[in-house]
């Protein structure tokens, strides 16, 4: 089946899950809500916003240079750092690291550059267990799924099917209640942190003026993740630049609002180098990945403004396809608005459909904490992938765009219209033929008017007083 | 006032309008009450009839070259109105916001086009100067419903100051999308019917009959969405309503 085909009946079957498309209802519905309620509490909200979108911007445009004073620093700062062209050489650089130094068990903080790059299959076939520390991510891996959105990777799940993992997984008693398979999670993860050797986390921000890294969580996970074990791996897109420890208030004010609604993050870790001498705790040795795997050239294209993005979540909160999909239908790592810019980006043209999947309605643009244009991005992807689309419809656009060309013949096709649909029944046609099939899948139509406006106009309206 | 208010018939605002295919294809009274409207407050109003569509749903679909070709005919169909109003606020869009940066049409047509184009609601409140709250009657309570597209032209507290005088049952989520978005309605039609159902959901449950809708085709998505579900919801353009309240058209029941 071809790779259209595919999308079309993953998201018309996707449309049918019930309960998860509950379960999602609820979970963006509330968190959307409790953005807006803490974005309306915020004072100079948009200004901040355009502040952090300014900063964005100003250090892609300047990511080369950024890039060299991080490295600089952070080396000073004893990290080692290194540069991963591509998802396979991040993988090789963090699995021969583990192998060099008999690494067996890595425990893992949410990290959504190292789903793109696939790297616990990398790890584990090479014999290393790999642990997701993150609660939602503990379950999706617990229970052999995948995520269906960047923040929330368990939002397509109700809490009967994680009472149903947990039990059959981890073999405690069954119970439904959050907090008591919290707890659950908790134990089986502490004798996890207490053996583990290696750390890996993502990095939400990297300040090029000091070296450091920024992690930002809920659940202390991080924190333990980065601080038990003896080698720290962090893996980051050369976009998580930011150029001053200055600037990461602007972020970290806006980043927990748009993903959760909370003022700030529970957790907000700022990693300096590995464990030095006289500190009570930390990693030997810190190693810092940093991964292009496409981002120079997106850089380099039209849609660089996509870089700019903070991986909040928002979008796919405010989306009301992704809420009527849910993320798996994306088929993509990163799903919802801003996975289909980013994905047909990053994996090429053979994911340019994604794009399609958008009523282009805007709310992800209001969302978004750096003002990305994602709708104008959307559109972008579609024209660069129109030659590519089903020939059928490439006809069928060539003969309205003929018909519109010319009022007599606009006219005609009216009148066609008007004639083709005479029998609708009451005024509405409720079985559509041809191109009308999809539209009275899930609609009725209603009849052309009887005298369309230019008739009308001609008949009485231009004349009349 | 300037003298041409002073002047008489001469002086009066020659307005265009640019109806717009779905408008004139499936609800021509909107467009009726645009003309009743404009010629009540005392414009001078014209309908070029080389006019069609503006390349909208080919420009959201990825199509530009198609969309340019379209576009590229309005600025000369409308040529010489000194003003252009249009019951669509995505197609005033269209012409305003994306036109001008797709590539095969001429930058000076469009731009001025761009510049005299406008809303029917936001011409008649900034150009007219008119109160539209003060003058809108209805005889029964009204829900709205905000088109996407319209963002850029007016925004969501518009249309509530629009309507704030009468018995105005605000929807939850006022800007929820109702799942057209052009070619997407039938690219991907389970998903648009299911967005189309939380849109209605969300009308139906703010207890009003009557919506406020002024894109007729988010107009087409929801009435036909409410009849296949066989939902009491009428939609109206405010252009419609306006006109009603001030006489210049028969209440539609």
């Amino acid at each position: 089946m071809s790779r259209r085909a595919d999308l079309r009946q993953r998201v018309a079957e996707a449309t049918r899950n019930e309960r998860v498309l509950q379960a999602v209802h609820q979970a963006t519905w509330r968190k959307a809500d409790a953005r807006e309620q803490s974005f309306a509490a915020l004072r100079h909200a948009d200004a901040l916003r355009e502040k952090a979108a300014q900063i964005r911007r100003h250090t892609l445009e300047n990511l080369p240079e950024y890039l060299e004073q991080f490295v600089e620093k952070a080396t000073a700062l004893g990290a080692k750092v290194h540069f991963a062209p591509d998802g396979p050489a991040a993988c090789r650089i963090i699995t021969q690291l583990a192998a060099d130094r008999g690494l067996r068990l890595a425990v893992k903080g949410k990290s959504m550059t190292s789903e793109e790059i696939g790297l616990n299959a990398a790890l584990e076939a090479i014999g290393v267990r790999v642990v997701e520390t993150d609660l939602g991510e503990f379950i999706v891996q617990i229970d052999r799924d995948r995520p269906s959105h960047i923040i929330t990777p368990i939002i397509h799940k109700d809490r009967r099917e994680v009472a149903d993992a947990m039990a059959r997984e981890l073999g405690c008693p069954r119970t439904e209640d959050p907090a008591e398979l919290t707890r659950i999670a908790r134990g089986y993860l502490r004798d996890i942190f207490r053996r583990c050797d290696l750390g890996i986390t993502g990095v939400n921000f990297a300040v090029a003026e000091t070296g450091t890294l920024c992690l930002c969580t809920n659940e202390g996970n991080g924190r333990m993740t980065i601080t038990r074990p003896r080698v720290h791996v962090a893996l980051l897109g050369i976009e998580k630049i930011i150029p001053r420890l200055a600037n990461l208030p602007v972020f970290l004010k806006l980043l927990a609002r748009s993903s959760t609604g909370q003022p700030m993050g529970v957790y907000t870790t700022l990693i300096n180098g590995p464990r030095r001498p006289d500190d009570p705790d930390g990693p030997q040795e810190l190693h810092i990945v940093l991964l292009d795997n496409g981002r120079s050239a997106i850089l380099k294209g039209p849609l660089r403004e996509v870089l700019t993005c903070v991986r909040c979540g928002a979008c796919l909160n405010a989306c009301p396809a992704y809420r009527n999909v849910g993320g798996h239908a994306y088929g993509s790592v990163y799903p919802g608005p801003i996975g289909s810019v980013v994905t047909p980006l990053l994996y090429g043209p053979a994911c340019d459909d994604l794009a399609r999947l958008s009523s282009l309605c805007g709310a992800c643009r209001v969302a978004c904490p750096v003002q990305i244009d994602i709708p104008a991005l959307l559109v972008a992807l579609r024209a660069r992938a129109a030659d590519r689309q089903p020939v059928g419809k490439r006809l069928l656009l060539s003969v309205w765009r003929r018909v519109m060309e010319h009022p007599w013949l606009y006219r005609l096709g009216q009148a066609v219209l008007r004639h083709a649909l005479r029998d609708a029944d009451g005024g509405w046609v409720r079985t559509g033929r041809g191109p009308l099939r999809n539209w009275t899948l899930v609609r009725d139509l209603p009849r052309p008017a009887r005298e369309s406006f230019r008739q009308l106009w001609e008949a009485r309206l231009r004349d009349e007083r | 006032m300037d003298a041409r208010a002073a002047a008489g018939d001469d002086a009066r605002m020659d307005v265009g309008i640019f109806i717009t295919c779905l408008t004139d294809t499936f609800f021509p009274r909107v467009g009726e009450a645009t003309v009743r409207l404009l010629r009540h407050f005392g414009c001078r109003v014209h309908f070029p009839p080389a006019q069609t569509c503006c390349g909208q749903p080919a420009y959201n679909s990825g199509f530009h070259a198609h969309a340019a070709a379209l576009l590229r005919r309005m600025p000369r169909a409308l040529e010489g109105c000194e003003f252009v109003v249009t019951p669509s606020a995505s197609c005033a869009a269209m012409v305003k916001e994306h036109g001008p940066r797709l590539n095969g049409v001429d930058a000076g047509d469009i731009g001025r086009l761009a510049a005299k184009t406008w809303e029917i609601c936001t011409f008649l409140r900034d150009r007219l100067q008119l109160d539209i709250a003060a003058s809108l009657r209805a005889r029964e309570p009204v829900t709205f419903h905000y088109p996407c597209h319209a963002r850029g032209i007016y925004e969501v507290a518009d249309l509530q100051a629009w309507l704030g005088r009468l018995d105005l049952r605000l929807p939850t989520r006022a800007d929820l999308c109702c799942g057209f978005g052009g070619l997407f309605a039938v690219d991907f039609p389970e998903l648009s019917g299911r967005m189309l159902d939380d849109k209605l959901d969300s009308l139906a449950a703010s207890g009003a009959r009557l919506v406020i809708c002024n894109e007729a085709a988010c107009t087409l998505q929801m009435a036909g969405g409410a009849h296949r579900r066989g939902l009491p919801l009428r939609f109206r353009h405010l252009a419609e309503l306006l006109a009603e309240s001030l006489g210049l058209m028969e209440a539609e029941t």
